[in-house]
């Protein structure tokens, strides 16, 4: 199995709180990564330097070093606009850009020089169908993206991302303001979408990353407690902090 | 003692409705008052005459060319001047002593009395370039004026696009200049297009910064390098120097209305971009 990323004694600080602290990880390919943990662990500040998100934040700072199919993301002149392309997102609140469907889900192929409209329009429909949308939207793709209901926009952010036709998706609780059906709708996606894609999934949801990690990692104040296969971690986890989290002693 | 809230919330909307009634009726009264002296002056000949004898006679033509070319002359350079240095402001620079300092600058601009541009147009416009009274003078004036609103007025527009926007338009690998372009000024439009329409009122009423650059000639400008008079500065001369009370309100009828012109066909665009885009 290849390794995608390669995270080395990574810490992260926001002006002067620590909010990773060392943290050692490898994530193969073609994966889905449960990432789980009370709020304020670190999950997400982890997952948002994975494609430098982080970078936005006044005052961040980074030690250690995280490789990307072997190079430095976070070496200077490595070109952080192809690092997003390559590293796909889906934010925790769905987050249409008040356009039409049809735009939201080419927005980043036009971005990379995509304008046939024959390859957009092909684009959209694979994407919307790998993202469980197409059948709901295919008749008013021109309509605005805002009219969606809550569960069909986080499927377009997906969607907006597979059409970037990125290597990994990074997931920030993409399913915390979903209803049942939805959520099972994004888990089914998921699952498909690990054969072509390695995906990262930050969840508040621990029975949720049962479902559909092959690893999970367990964070606790900016700590990586324990990683491993998923069935191992939800059935003999090796540290107790992880049993009292998964068995809901606590978080 | 305690009063029952519902006799406090009906004294509370009894202050809060008279406020607004009261600023209303004021609107109302000044409205009325300018229109109903200064309509019946206002026909064809009025609009399109070359005003005689001071203007005691005749029209307001050339003060006519004068409002619209000083305005629109300020607002083609203060509006691309203003964006670009609001949108360097709140998406290329991080908050730092240097932005807050530049911010407050602006602020303290956008507080001084029209005179003073109008002196300081008049000693670096008019003097020290040699422009002289003219409308590129004039112009140039208004637009030194207005800058700082426009800055401020689209900075706050500019932020109040959701930060979530831009996370996602990062995320899809734009560019700060695509995010820019893309997502940024559609949304933040109405609002640098409010700030726009409130510098276009500004310019129009200006007399002071106006009559010293531009100075008060009557005749028809042939270039930007002729004096000319804005209809503001018409009203004025005419009032001050007691020429013609009756064509002084003919011009602020003319004025009240040119505003209410530029203000409603610029909501109704904006209402189309908005409509087309949602």
């Amino acid at each position: 199995m290849n390794t995608k990323f390669h995270i080395h004694d990574l810490s992260f600080y926001f002006n002067n709180t620590i909010a990773l602290k060392q943290i050692n990880l490898e994530i193969p390919s073609n994966i889905i990564l449960g990432i789980i943990g009370p709020s304020g662990s670190g999950k997400t500040t982890f997952l948002r330097a994975l494609n430098r998100m982080n970078d936005l934040e006044s005052g961040s700072r980074i030690e250690g070093k995280i490789l990307f199919d072997g190079e430095d993301i976070y070496n200077s002149d490595y070109d952080v606009v192809a690092l997003r392309k390559r590293v796909g997102m889906v934010f925790a609140m769905p987050v249409p850009l008040p356009m039409s469907i049809y735009e939201n889900i080419v927005y980043g192929p036009r971005l990379s020089g995509v304008n046939d409209k024959k390859r957009l329009d092909e684009l959209t429909e694979k994407s919307l169908t790998a993202a469980y949308l197409w059948d709901e939207v295919k008749d008013r793709l021109k309509t605005s993206a805002m009219r969606l209901s809550g569960g069909q926009q986080q499927r377009l952010c997906l969607a907006r991302v597979l059409a970037m036709e990125p290597e990994v998706i990074l997931l920030d609780e993409p399913c915390s303001g979903l209803d049942p059906i939805s959520t099972a709708k994004i888990e089914d996606a998921l699952t498909e979408l690990k054969k072509e894609y390695t995906i990262i999934l930050v969840t508040n949801n621990t029975k949720q990353a049962a479902r559909v990690s092959d690893f999970t990692a367990f964070f606790l104040m900016g700590d990586l407690i324990e990683f491993g296969n998923t069935g191992q971690i939800f059935t003999a986890p090796n540290k107790i902090e992880t049993n009292d989290y998964i068995t809901g002693r606590f978080g | 003692m305690r009063i029952h809230p519902r006799y406090t919330q009906g004294g509370v909307v009894a202050v809060l409705g008279g406020a607004t009634f009261l600023t209303l009726m004021i609107l109302i009264f000044i409205i009325v008052f300018i229109l109903e002296k200064g309509l019946p002056v206002i026909n064809l000949n009025f609009l399109t005459n070359i005003p005689e004898d001071m203007g005691r006679a005749g029209g307001i033509f050339p003060t006519l060319i004068g409002t619209i070319l000083l305005p629109l002359l300020a607002i083609i350079i203060a509006t691309p001047l203003g964006i670009f240095t609001s949108v360097f402001l709140s998406e290329y620079t991080k908050e730092t002593k240097v932005t807050k300092v530049i911010r407050f600058g602006t602020d303290c601009l956008a507080g001084i009395p029209s005179i003073i541009f109008g002196l300081f147009g008049y000693i670096f416009f008019v003097i020290t370039l040699g422009l002289g009274w003219s409308i590129i003078s004039g112009g140039l004036t208004l637009a030194v004026m207005i800058l700082p609103t426009i800055i401020r007025t689209s900075e706050e527009a500019i932020k109040a696009v959701p930060k979530s926007y831009r996370e996602v338009s990062f995320s899809l690998g734009a560019t700060s200049w695509q995010t820019v372009k893309k997502v940024i000024l559609p949304n933040a439009l109405p609002g640098i297009v409010t700030g726009i329409m409130l510098s276009i009122g500004r310019s129009i009423g200006e007399t002071a910064a106006v009559i010293f650059t531009a100075g008060s000639s009557l005749r028809i400008p042939s270039s930007i390098f002729d004096s000319t008079r804005t209809m503001a500065v018409h009203f004025y001369i005419l009032a001050r120097e007691g020429i013609s009370a009756e064509n002084a309100y003919g011009t602020a009828a003319t004025l009240i209305i040119a505003v209410l012109i530029v203000n409603l066909s610029a909501y109704w665009i904006m209402n189309r971009f908005i409509a087309k885009r949602s």
